[in-house]
């Protein structure tokens, strides 16, 4: 990759960063839990954007994050009050800035009337609604430039000591921008101030070159500055004012001649003077044009004052705490750290063998070892986890959007945005969270009429929180709409054959119908939730990440949606089992039970296949080791253990295997990176003993077992029950 | 290696890596290889072919074993400690070739490798055996190792 286009992937990262900044600085406006720097960090964001995109001639990106700037700095300055109306229209931007933003990256299109109107809507905010606008020639005599207020003075105080008289120097800066310069989002403004912090500044204006109104390019350049400034400052130093723009502007750094000379007066207390008048004028008679010759004020591309950059600086220094690692590089030590703790256990194994296992100083070595590795791979694990922030700030925009399609309103509420979770997991969690959100807006809350009418606030809530339970992470999205309608759900299955018309259900199963594909209640498929995809995609997704999903609901008071995953897709709990003198793993998700069969438990079904009694019912039997091929359909052997298993779709079948060895957390390793994809089998891991051993797939075997026996059909009489060994 | 061999090697150098594999002798490009290892005990994969002995556990990654004798359809061997595994890296997948032993690095011109002769020989021959080389009287056989895992298996996403 060339430089410029590692430096423009950086940016574009770091402005995912900055929305994320933006979006919950707004919502914390909004909600009116802002604190002292949220605005400023608020007002960072975008100056940062409208910055980085300035260096990589984004001008859709850089004009749109300018104007919604100067919206920010009315916020910062007071001139805006925040109240609900300002900062629903600051979010509206905030949506339109990262638009562009994504526009830019993907180098795709974006919509140019969403971009119009909220500009109008910030403008309007600002009340300075045509500053960006090129007049149409017709209407010269209208125009009117707005004053612009320069604001020279130093904010912070300045760094420098108290300057010494005797070293002090006058130097006469010409400073003469080029169009390129404003195209690049930099203001002379924030430069003269830059300067006045160096010393006592003098600045004059020439605007000689400025053409009559119908022949100025509103994006060209026609001012240049005279600045005088009396400080102890060498030349280089002066220079790193204007550090960014240099290339794009003309610029003559000399010492005064006479440097005891004060920088003409006269004009200067005659400019004062007029200036005085002129402002008088204006707040006068606000529509009357400034007279010829008068100073103008900067083009229309300054903001009014902006952030000191100096205190921009010394902000990103303080947070400058992270840094940014190839996920390979981290994956790579993850797997070396998975073979450490593998080599340790060998170790254990063969001192053991070899009788030293107790020997003195030997056995404390070990055990502070073990401590180590273990210590090492949280450590390492803990690097790959992030807050599930990353993936919660994108909701409240989500539901802005819903909530105006669907014409309802509603809160969301987000909740444990801190819990850590691996990030490989929080990358796919984003879509059935989308989903189940719009689930919730679109079909859990009612419009707010019906709300009221039982006796409901009008705005709706939707919550979405996680919290870490047990090693896992549980993330719930609960809405206080009607709750699920039962009896429709009911009345749905039975009429897509989902369910037997007189199945007896209890609520919390009925509830749990949604998930079954094929199924969608929604009369019409609405352009929110419906799409044609229904939520056992979600659960699909969530099957996948080994997680579960379930949903709660209370009529009239809401529905909760609980997903439970795991900390991390690189480790997976499975059952150890051996088939046929091969050692496998079973993914302890799908297993709802494992069984001993009694003798008789089974039954033959035609030639090859068998199925056995189970609580009334039947379930087919497939011998894991005849399904994979490690032996032939007759050699079965007498002794087997039963693993009751449930695929995502919820088929039931009977996986026997010869032996359990017991529950283990494994490290999962790819084996299609070397290899390719084997039937039946998900990855691989390696044991204790250093020997790999394959993960099997429990939805390809249900499959396999489905095309390799016909349907089954019913066989005689059920006996008693075999014995459980464990029930999950 | 003759006088010959070692000039031409300096001139224009193929670097190879032979091995044997029952009684005959068989070399590759030395820049595939990564490493060499004994042989230990592979797990099996379900379905695969005759000739993948299965996976072993190679620093962390899952590392496929190509019993070769059974790949050239020469007669099978019984793996044991003695056994070699040379660490090959073709494409983008790395895999084990199960091999009797290794015998020798060569460097060799080019030009000395002789196509094979058109005579009744195995598909496999064929399939793997891109030339044959003359070195101090024995024939070494240069394999191709593109096509060693065969195409039914996909390649690394």
């Amino acid at each position: 990759m060339d430089p410029m286009a590692a430096i423009r992937e950086t940016f574009f990262v770091e402005c995912e960063e900055q929305l994320g900044e933006l979006e919950r600085g707004l919502v914390a406006l909004e909600n009116g839990t802002a604190e002292a720097d949220t605005i400023n960090a608020v007002f960072r964001a975008v100056h940062s954007i409208k910055g980085g995109g300035g260096i990589f001639a984004l001008e859709d990106l850089v004009r749109f994050a300018h104007v919604f700037e100067t919206s920010l700095d009315g916020l910062r300055s007071g001139t805006i009050e925040v109240d609900s109306a300002a900062t629903a229209i600051m979010l509206r931007a905030a949506d339109v800035l990262a638009d562009l933003v994504r526009a830019a990256r993907d180098g795709s299109g974006h919509d140019h009337g969403r971009v119009a109107s909220a500009s109008a809507e910030l403008a309007a905010l600002t009340g300075a609604a045509t500053a960006q606008a090129p007049a149409p020639v017709d209407d010269l005599d209208d125009i009117v430039f707005e004053r612009v207020q320069l604001d020279t003075t130093p904010t912070p105080a300045p760094a420098t000591p108290a300057p010494l008289p005797e070293a002090r120097r006058t130097w006469v800066i010409r400073f003469t921008p080029r169009a390129e310069m404003y195209a690049h989002a930099n203001e002379p403004g924030l430069i003269l101030r830059e300067l006045a912090r160096l010393g006592t500044i003098d600045v004059r204006l020439d605007a000689d070159a400025l053409p009559a109104l119908d022949a100025l390019d509103p994006e060209g350049a026609y001012f240049s500055w005279t600045i005088h400034i009396e400080t102890e400052c060498d030349r280089a130093q002066i220079r790193q004012a204007f550090e960014w723009v240099e290339d794009h502007c003309a610029l003559d750094i000399d010492e005064a001649t006479d440097p005891s000379a004060p920088p003409a007066t006269d004009t200067d207390e005659g400019l004062r003077a007029l200036l005085a008048r002129i402002s008088q004028e204006a707040a006068e008679a606000p529509a009357a044009a400034p007279p010829a010759g008068a100073p103008i004020p900067a083009p229309p591309a300054l903001p009014s004052a902006s952030a000191s950059p100096v205190a921009v600086t010394d902000k990103r220094a303080e947070q400058a705490t992270t840094i940014r690692v190839d996920l390979q590089r981290i994956d790579r030590l993850a797997n070396l750290v998975g073979e450490l703790v593998i080599n340790e256990a060998m170790l254990t194994q063969h001192l053991t063998a070899a009788g030293l296992a107790r020997a003195a100083g030997l056995a404390n070595t070990m055990e502070s070892l073990s401590q180590l590795t273990r210590e090492i791979q949280h450590s390492v694990m803990a690097i790959r986890a992030q807050p599930v922030r990353s993936v919660f700030q994108r909701m409240p925009r989500l539901v802005r959007e819903v909530a105006a399609m669907t014409g309802k309103t509603v809160r969301l509420i987000c909740e444990g945005e801190e819990t850590e979770i691996d990030k490989t997991v929080i990358e796919r969690l984003s879509d059935p969270l989308t989903h189940m959100i719009r689930n919730a807006i679109d079909h859990g809350l009612e419009t707010a009429q019906t709300r009221i009418e039982h006796g409901k606030p009008a705005e709706g809530t939707v919550r979405l929180s996680a919290i870490h339970r047990s090693g896992k992470i549980v993330i719930e999205v609960s809405d206080d709409g009607a709750g699920l309608d039962r009896a429709r759900i009911r009345a749905k299955a039975v009429e897509k054959g989902l369910i037997a018309a007189d199945a007896p259900l209890t609520d919390d199963e009925t509830d749990n119908l949604i998930f079954m594909p094929g199924f969608s209640t929604a009369a019409t498929l609405s352009d929110i939730s419906g799409r044609g995809v229904g939520l056992d995609v979600v659960k699909q997704s969530i099957h996948s990440l080994g997680g579960r999903i379930s949903i709660a609901s209370q009529p009239g008071r809401g529905s909760t949606f609980t997903l439970s995953l795991p900390l991390t897709l690189a480790v997976l709990d499975g059952m150890v089992v051996s088939v046929a003198g091969h050692v496998l793993v079973v993914p302890l998700g799908p297993i709802v039970e494992t069984l001993r069969p009694a003798p008789g438990q089974t039954h033959r079904l035609g030639a090859q296949s068998r199925v056995m009694a189970l609580r009334g019912g039947y379930i087919p039997i497939v011998d894991t080791g005849v399904l994979l091929g490690f032996r032939g359909q007759d050699e079965t052997p007498e002794q087997v253990v039963a693993l009751l298993v449930e695929g995502e779709n919820g088929d039931r079948i009977i996986l026997e295997v010869d032996e359990l060895q017991g529950q283990r957390q494994i490290v999962i390793k790819s084996l299609e990176a070397n290899y390719g994809a084997v039937d039946g089998i998900s990855a691989a891991t390696v044991m204790g003993d250093g020997r790999v051993a394959l993960i099997v797939d429990v939805d390809a075997l249900i499959a396999a077992s489905r095309a390799e026996i016909p349907a089954a059909g019913r066989s005689p009489t059920p006996r008693h029950e075999p014995e459980t060994l464990l029930t999950r | 290696m003759t006088n010959d061999l070692a000039f031409a090697g300096q001139r224009q150098g193929l670097m190879l890596m032979a091995f044997r594999v029952g009684a005959q002798e068989f070399c590759i490009d030395i820049m595939t290889v990564r490493e060499l290892r004994g042989w230990t005990p592979a797990t099996a994969i379900p379905h695969a072919p005759a000739f993948v002995s299965g996976v072993i556990n190679l620093r962390g990654a899952v590392l496929p074993i190509v019993d070769l004798a059974r790949r050239l359809g020469l007669a099978e061997s019984a793996p044991s400690a003695r056994h070699v595994v040379i660490v090959a890296q073709i494409g983008s997948q790395t895999i084990g070739l199960l091999v009797d032993a290794v015998s020798d690095i060569l460097t060799v011109d080019e030009t000395l490798i002789q196509a094979t002769p058109d005579v009744a020989v195995s598909e496999q021959i064929r399939m793997f055996v891109e030339g044959l080389l003359p070195v101090e009287g024995r024939m070494i056989s240069l394999l191709n190792l593109d096509r060693v895992l065969p195409s039914n298996i996909p390649e690394a996403a």
